[in-house]
Formats: structure tokens, sequence, C-alpha cells
């Protein structure tokens, strides 16, 4: 039995290792160059609670069940995840009633630990908040993950399970005989499957049809969002939320795995065919600024260093698209609009089980779930990381210094699939940091161009047709 | 992990960490001093054009030869190259290095902060639009150029005129690269008024002033940029976009002092770059700042001046020679100063300023405190620092004011 998964994001990415655990043969495509380069790249990466969910539907589910299942699957995998907490704050009195409903919808569905802090607490125990601020919503179980890190460890412990990654290969067909699907086509070959899992993030609609199965249609809804670096702890000690509107967690504050800080993100929705139209633009960004702005008034923007949008799929009909269709053997994990992140070790856990039982597979005696890390020498202490330069001088010379990582490190995640510039940021995070990359892009583009054999001009910062150079000087 | 003892460790192999490094060691200070490049000599490693030592060594040179210079006066230092700093110990003068060799922790009796700037990139000005290849910032389509010899593309803007940029636009234009022009937010230029002339003039690659990027265009790799005029406050006019078409911007928007490796000491609000007195001390007694990491300076001579003035007071105080400071007065940025460097001043002792016009002008007096010493200066540019010499007894005279303001003021 062999089930192939439409979509390398980070619940492809999970459901194609939790499909491992099972016998059968899994392959996962991935059209883009790389493990996580769609919604999953540019999100708030937070594991929320669920208290913003409408107890009843799918989301609530999967968000309280997901969150709890965060330490494990992040322990298993060794990926960052830090349960930092969360604050929703009431700036004005006519807010309170909103903290009110949303605690008692968090009791509803389980949500750990939720507690209303009024406004002298709130200040005392952050400082830089705005002072307005009459009372807050804290939310312990709320955390902070890197869901691209996620995507890549997940599908690295898939592949070591035995499943088989496709990058750079597009899903074009799916071929059904009589109701049921049979095999996928591709743009370069042609596979036998029992089953199809349409994880194709703001493709999913697409890929649903390639199937003839009906979906309500997929809005790309895009979210602006400035990243900070180096910021104090101060302003690093949770997830800060305003009060919700009907149809968004509105411009958040909040702190990410490596001492960062995002703003943002704005809600625009676009027209169905923008897929790609991941820019920034004048008016989203100064949305971006002010609400932040009026949650933490006095934010250090001089640290910002990047400004970047992300495409978020929004369903019309406002809820996931999960679990088996009117096509036998096609299986959606689609419309995973937020909290999608929060929700995908859940989901991947029931459709995986779900999928199993319906194919009659039985689980794999052999399922390893750990993920060995590659070395992260910044976080090694100092006689590992000596005992290592001793195996490998690599590992003793920086390539990033805002970040700390080691040539042993780029090569290592070179090794581990890293084609491309972005492929090196988003596994080691050299280039992340405060210079975004002006003092080591040009080491890691001889990196990658030494160990792929190739020529420089054949080295991308994201596949093809984005080229760093073209040539050599005359 | 290996122990090292010295008098003093120099942090960064640029020309003020090498001018620390020689002036510590000449007055018999053990020194040493790590650099994470493989090879001494910092950001002039890659700047191959002429226009460096013309005040420090009396000839012209380029960045290499200049750094050349400073390699053959190390004599007696102990040069780490391959070797990055970890952490200070806030506590006392001990640093953590890595290179290919381990981990070493150096024990020191004083350090010089000497790590220099990074550029600012494009995503600190918050421009909207896509993020392809293409973008630049200027140090790093320099070192694929000089250092690796790899062509960053082949028709380019560069945004901002400091003498990076014009640099750079030359630089491209020679390798073979169409440069459409160079865009300053300004209405004058950034750089220095030699290179608008060699880099931009002399080769009819245009100036835009009081112009800026407003739009970056292209998914795979840059297609173009928008272009705008600004208003007196650096604001796109609405009406006057447009389009680019360009594969290549070179960013070249200013340096950032290099200073997080210190957290624990004070920096100077108005540059970013570590607070420090006239001594070059910072408010920490061991650690001493030399170079772009307390501001960017306008040229490796002044640089390589305020290394050797470090090093010096750096040995003295690992020796115990160096008297402990009267209280340091404040030097405060007043009317017309974009920059200025050190950030106070130590009364009663010989004392440098270093400052930057905002403004240009023709004739112009400097005035340092209320009723203060004055100095004239000719053409006044704000590319071109301002040295101010005070004597011993003119920073007496200031030991009981809270802080001295700075001003540049026009002279008819």
């Amino acid at each position: 039995m062999r089930t192939a998964v439409i979509g390398a994001g980070v619940v492809g990415a999970l459901l194609a290792r939790e499909l491992c655990r099972y016998e059968g043969e899994v392959l996962l495509f991935e059209r883009e160059l790389d493990v996580g380069w769609g919604v999953t790249k540019a999100n708030s990466a937070i594991v929320h609670a669920g208290f913003h969910e409408r107890p009843g539907t799918a989301s609530a589910r999967f968000c309280v069940e997901g969150n709890a299942l965060f330490p494990e699957v992040c322990g298993e995998l060794a990926v960052p995840f830090q349960r930092i907490g969360a604050y929703v704050l009431a700036l004005a009195d006519g807010e309170r009633a909103a903290l009110e409903g949303l605690r008692a919808r968090g009791e509803e569905l389980g949500v750990p630990g939720l507690e209303l802090v009024a406004g002298d607490e709130v200040r005392r125990r952050l400082p830089d908040v705005n002072p307005a601020v009459v009372a807050a919503l804290w939310a312990p179980s709320v955390g902070i993950t890197e869901p691209w890190a996620l995507a890549l460890a997940a599908v690295e412990n898939a592949c070591a399970n035995g499943a088989s990654l496709h990058v750079g290969e597009e899903v074009t067909g799916i071929c059904l005989r009589a109701g049921r699907v049979r095999g996928v086509r591709t743009d370069r070959a042609a596979y036998d499957v029992d089953a199809v899992v349409n994880a194709a993030g703001l493709d999913a609609d697409r890929v649903a049809a390639l199937a003839g199965v009906p979906v309500p249609g997929l809005v790309p809804r895009r979210g602006e969002y400035l990243l900070l670096v180096d910021v104090p702890p101060s302003l690093r000690s949770a997830v800060l939320f305003p009060v919700p509107t009907p149809h968004s967690k509105g411009v958040l504050v909040v702190p990410t795995v490596d001492g960062g800080l995002l703003l943002g993100p704005t809600a625009a929705d676009l027209a169905p065919e923008e897929r790609d139209a991941t820019e920034t633009t004048t008016d989203g960004l100064a949305q971006a600024l002010a609400g932040a702005r009026r949650l933490v008034p006095g934010l250090p923007l001089g640290k910002v260093v990047k400004a970047f949008a992300g495409l978020r799929p929004e369903p019309r009909d406002g809820e996931f698209w999960l679990g088996e269709t009117n096509v036998r053997g096609f299986y959606q994990a689609a419309g995973m609009r937020s909290p999608g992140l929060t929700a995908a070790p859940a989901i991947a856990r029931w459709l995986a089980g779900g999928i199993a039982a319906d194919l009659g597979l039985a689980p794999r005696a052999s399922f390893r779930p750990l993920r060995p890390a590659p070395p992260r020498v910044a976080e090694l202490p100092p006689e590992e990381w000596d005992a290592l330069i001793a195996r490998d001088p690599c590992y003793g010379r920086i390539v990033c210094r805002c970040n700390r990582v080691t040539e042993g490190e780029v090569v290592a995640a070179i090794r581990r699939g890293a084609r491309t510039v972005d492929g090196v940021k988003f596994r080691t995070r050299a280039g992340f940091g405060r210079c975004q990359g002006g003092t080591c892009t040009d080491r890691i583009l001889a990196l990658l161009a030494r160990e792929a054999n190739a020529a420089p001009d054949e080295i991308s910062l994201r596949g093809p047709g984005s080229a760093l150079v073209v040539g050599r000087v005359r | 992990m290996r122990t090292h003892r010295v008098d003093v460790l120099v942090v960064g192999g640029g020309a003020a960490g090498m001018a620390a490094a020689a002036a510590a060691a000449r007055v018999g200070a053990r020194t040493v001093l790590v650099e994470e490049g493989a090879r001494l000599g910092g950001v002039l490693d890659q700047c191959i054009h002429p226009g460096f030592g013309l005040h420090r060594y009396r000839e012209e040179l380029t960045g290499p030869e200049f750094a050349a210079r400073l390699v053959a006066e190390l004599d007696g230092v102990e040069a780490w190259t391959g070797q990055s700093l970890l952490a200070v110990d806030p506590n006392r003068p001990r640093a953590r290095t890595v290179g290919s060799e381990g981990l070493v922790e150096i024990e020191a009796g004083a350090v010089v902060w000497a790590a220099g700037a990074r550029e600012r990139p494009l995503g600190a000005l918050r421009v909207p639009g896509t993020r392809p290849a293409g973008l630049f910032v200027a140090g790093l389509a320099q070192r694929l150029v000089n250092i690796h010899g790899l062509l960053p593309g082949r028709r380019a803007l560069v945004l901002g005129s400091g003498d990076i940029g014009l640099i750079m636009a030359r630089r491209l234009h020679l390798e073979g690269v169409e440069v459409v022009g160079v865009v300053e937010i300004r209405p004058h230029p950034g750089g220095l008024l030699r290179n608008v002339v060699q880099c931009l003039d002399d080769f009819g690659i245009p100036l835009l002033l009081s112009h800026t990027v407003v739009e970056v265009h292209g998914r795979g790799r840059l297609t173009g940029v928008t272009l705008a005029e600004v208003d007196g406050a650096g604001a796109p006019q609405p009406g006057t976009e447009r389009f680019v078409p360009v594969d290549t911007l070179i960013v070249s928007v200013g340096l950032v002092p290099e200073v997080e490796g210190v957290p624990f000491a004070p920096r100077d609000p108005a540059t970013g770059g570590l607070a420090a007195s006239t001594r070059l001390q910072t408010a920490v007694p061991w650690l001493f700042a030399a170079g772009n990491c307390l501001a960017p300076f306008d040229l490796v001579d002044t640089v390589a001046t305020f290394g050797a003035r470090a090093g010096t007071l750096a040995a003295r105080h690992a020796r115990g020679e160096l008297s402990p400071a009267p209280r340091p007065v404040p030097v405060r940025m007043g009317r017309n100063v974009a920059a200025l460097v050190p950030s106070s001043l130590v009364p009663g002792e010989e004392a440098i300023l270093y400052l930057r016009a905002r403004e240009p002008l023709d004739r112009a007096r400097v005035t340092v405190g209320p009723d203060g010493p004055t100095r004239t200066a000719r053409g006044v540019r704000p590319a071109e620092m301002i040295e101010v010499r005070l004597t011993a007894e003119e920073t007496a005279a200031m030991a009981c004011l809270q802080e001295v303001a700075v001003e540049v003021t026009a002279l008819r």
C-alpha cells in the first residue's frame, strides 16, 4: 500500500511522519525546491492555546489537542518550542467583556491555566506594555516555535523511517478508477498509489480539483510582518495579543525562539489568483507597526532588520477541510487557516490513523520517532563543542557571526538537503540575524558551490530564476 | 579549553585593531589580536581602490596596501586569524574565542573592542515590495567582486551615496555592469567629494539627489525598483514615482557599530556605538574602544590614529599605570552636528573630538560648550569629519560642567 502526500509544509511533513508509524510506503511531493517554503515559512510561529476558537469546531478541537502534543513532537524532533505564554490585552474598559468571553470559551475547551489579570499587575509583569491596559487574559499554554524547522525535522524523520521526499516535483494529475484513487501524475513521472492526501496549502483547491472533489475555495490572506532582532528580554517575556475582531486575531507582538520579535500580521484578502503575492506594502507595514505600537508603544524600531509577508489560506467556509472526501482514497488536510500550525500535529496523528484503518495498515514495529538533531554549536557546552572541533575543525570556523553558525553546520545542512542560500538559512539560521546575510552570504554561496561541485552562478537564493550572481568578472 | 594570559586583548583585526595591538605591544604589553577573517585587514582587504593612507603614510595606498603596512607594524603581537570572539566576561577582562583549533579562554588586563561596523540591511528601511535575489549591501557586492571574482548582476542601481556606494558604482561600471545611477535621499551626497568626482562624474554615472527607492519588484531575481522624489523631510512625493528596470540593487544606507559582543558596555544613544571618553575608555574601566564600533569614520587614517591611542592607554591600564580619570564630562551633539566621537571628555587632558556636520557650510565655526573654545573650519561637508583638538587647559576649564554641547554654525 502506498500513500502520496501532496505538499511538504508543516502539515504534510507531520502527516508523512505519522503515516510512517504504519506499514506501507509514503511519498511526499513538494513543488518548491525545499520543505516548508509556502505558508509554513512566513507566519506568526505561535502555538495557540485555543481560546480564540469557537467550541464545537474542528479548529477548536485540534488546536487544543495540537497544543498539548507540541512538547512531545518538538522534543522527539529536536525542534525549538518554548511555552512562554500569552497575554490578551484589554486597552479600554469596553474590552474587558471580550476577555471574559475568551476565558469562558477557553475553559469550555479545556484550555489550562487561563487567568484574568488586573491592569496594575499587567503593568508590573510587563513594564513595556501600553500603560492604558485595564486588564489582560493570561494564557500560559501559548508557545512559540520555528514552523519551517518543524517541517524540515518531520520530513527528515519520515525519510529516516522510509518515506521518500520528492522536492521540485509538482503533482499535475490524480488518477481515479471506479471512483477511487489509483495513482498520481507529476511533471516528472507517474506513480501508482492507494491514497492521496491534499496538504497543498494555498494550492489545495487546485489539488482538490484534480481529484474532482468540490471545495468551497481559498482566499489568500496576506499578513505583513516586521522582524526585530536582539531585543531586550523584557520585551520577549510573552506573546501579546489585542482583543480579537470577529475575523482576525489582530496584530501581535511575538517573541521568536532565537531572540527576536515579530510584529504583525496584517490581514488583507487578495484575489484568488494572487497566490505568490508575498510583497509587502506601504499600508500593510504601517498597519503592522501601528498595531504593534498600540500594544507596546516604545518598541525599539532601530532593531527592525526585515519586512516580509506571508499568505495564509482562508477557506471560504471558514473551517479546515479534513479527512475523507467523496472520492475514496482522497483525503484532505487543507484550508489550514490559523491555528493551522498548532493543529497540525493533532490533525496529522488523527488523519494518519484514519488512513491506516481505511487501508488496513498495521503499525510499523520499526518506527523510530527520534530525529538526531544536527549539531548547533551555539547551544553546546564548551567541552562538547571542543570535542566536535577536534573531530572536525570546520565546527570552529564561524560563518554567521550574528547567530553563531559554523562552517561545519552549513556543510551539514547542505548534506541534509539544503540546495539554496535560503535552504541553508532556514536550516541553520545563518543570515537570519542582525546583518541579514550581509556578512555571510558570499561564504555560504561558496560553500554551496563547493559541496555541489557547481559554478557559483548555478547557486540561487531560493530556486530557479533566483541566481545570486551572473558569472565571473572579466 | 585552552587558557591564554596576556596584558591586552584586541578584538578585531582591521585598521583600528591592528593599530591598537601594535601600539600596545610597542609600549611593552603582551598583546593578542583576534580576527575572525582568514586574513588581517578587515574591510580594507576588499577595498582594492586607492585613497588610503594620505594622512598616516603621506602616500596614496590601496586598502590591502594600507593593511599590509599595519601588519608590518605588528611587532611582538600575537595575531590569531580565523578566531571568533564568543563572549566577554562583564565582570573582568576575560573573553572566550573559538577557531579551528578549539575554544580559548583569554585572560587579559585590558580589552580593546575594535569590531568595526556592519552595513544596515535594506529591511531596516522597511521599503515595501518583494525580496528577490539581486539585493546586496554594498560591502557584500564588493566582496563578491573583489574577493571572489563574481559578478552580482548586469544592470544595477545604487541606493545611498555614501563612500561605499560610490566606490561600488565605479567598481561595477569598470566590470561592465550598466550602472544606471546612484540614488540619495538627502539633497547632498553622503560620500566624500573626491569620490563623487572620481567614481561618478568621471564615468558619467548619474547621481539622483532627493530620491529614494519606494518599491522593490521581482519574484525570483530583481526586475526593477520604483524610485520617487522626496521632500525635505525625506517623505516620498506622490506622483513622482517611476519604474527603473534593474537586476541588481546595491544598498549602501549606513553603517551600524558592531557592539553586540559587549552587551554590558554603555552605548552612545546618538551613534549607537560604544560610549567612550577621550581616553577611548568605556564606563567599564578595562574596556577600551576604537574605530567604527564608536561611530562610522570617514578615513581609515583617523581610525588607525584612534586605534593606536586606545592600544597605548589599554596597555597602561593593564599595567596599572593609568591614573583613574576625573569625572568625564559628557559631550553632546548640538546644532548641525550629525555624529560625534567620543562621548565624553576627560577634564585636564588633551582631547580630540571628531564630528560630522549635518549640512554643508563654506565657512563654519565649531563651538565646544557654552562660552567654550571655538575653531573655524572651511568647506564643511557632512561626508568629511572635522577634527577638533582641545588643550589640557581648555578641557580643565570644563571640569564643572554637566555637559558640553558641540555646534557647527555658519561664518559669514
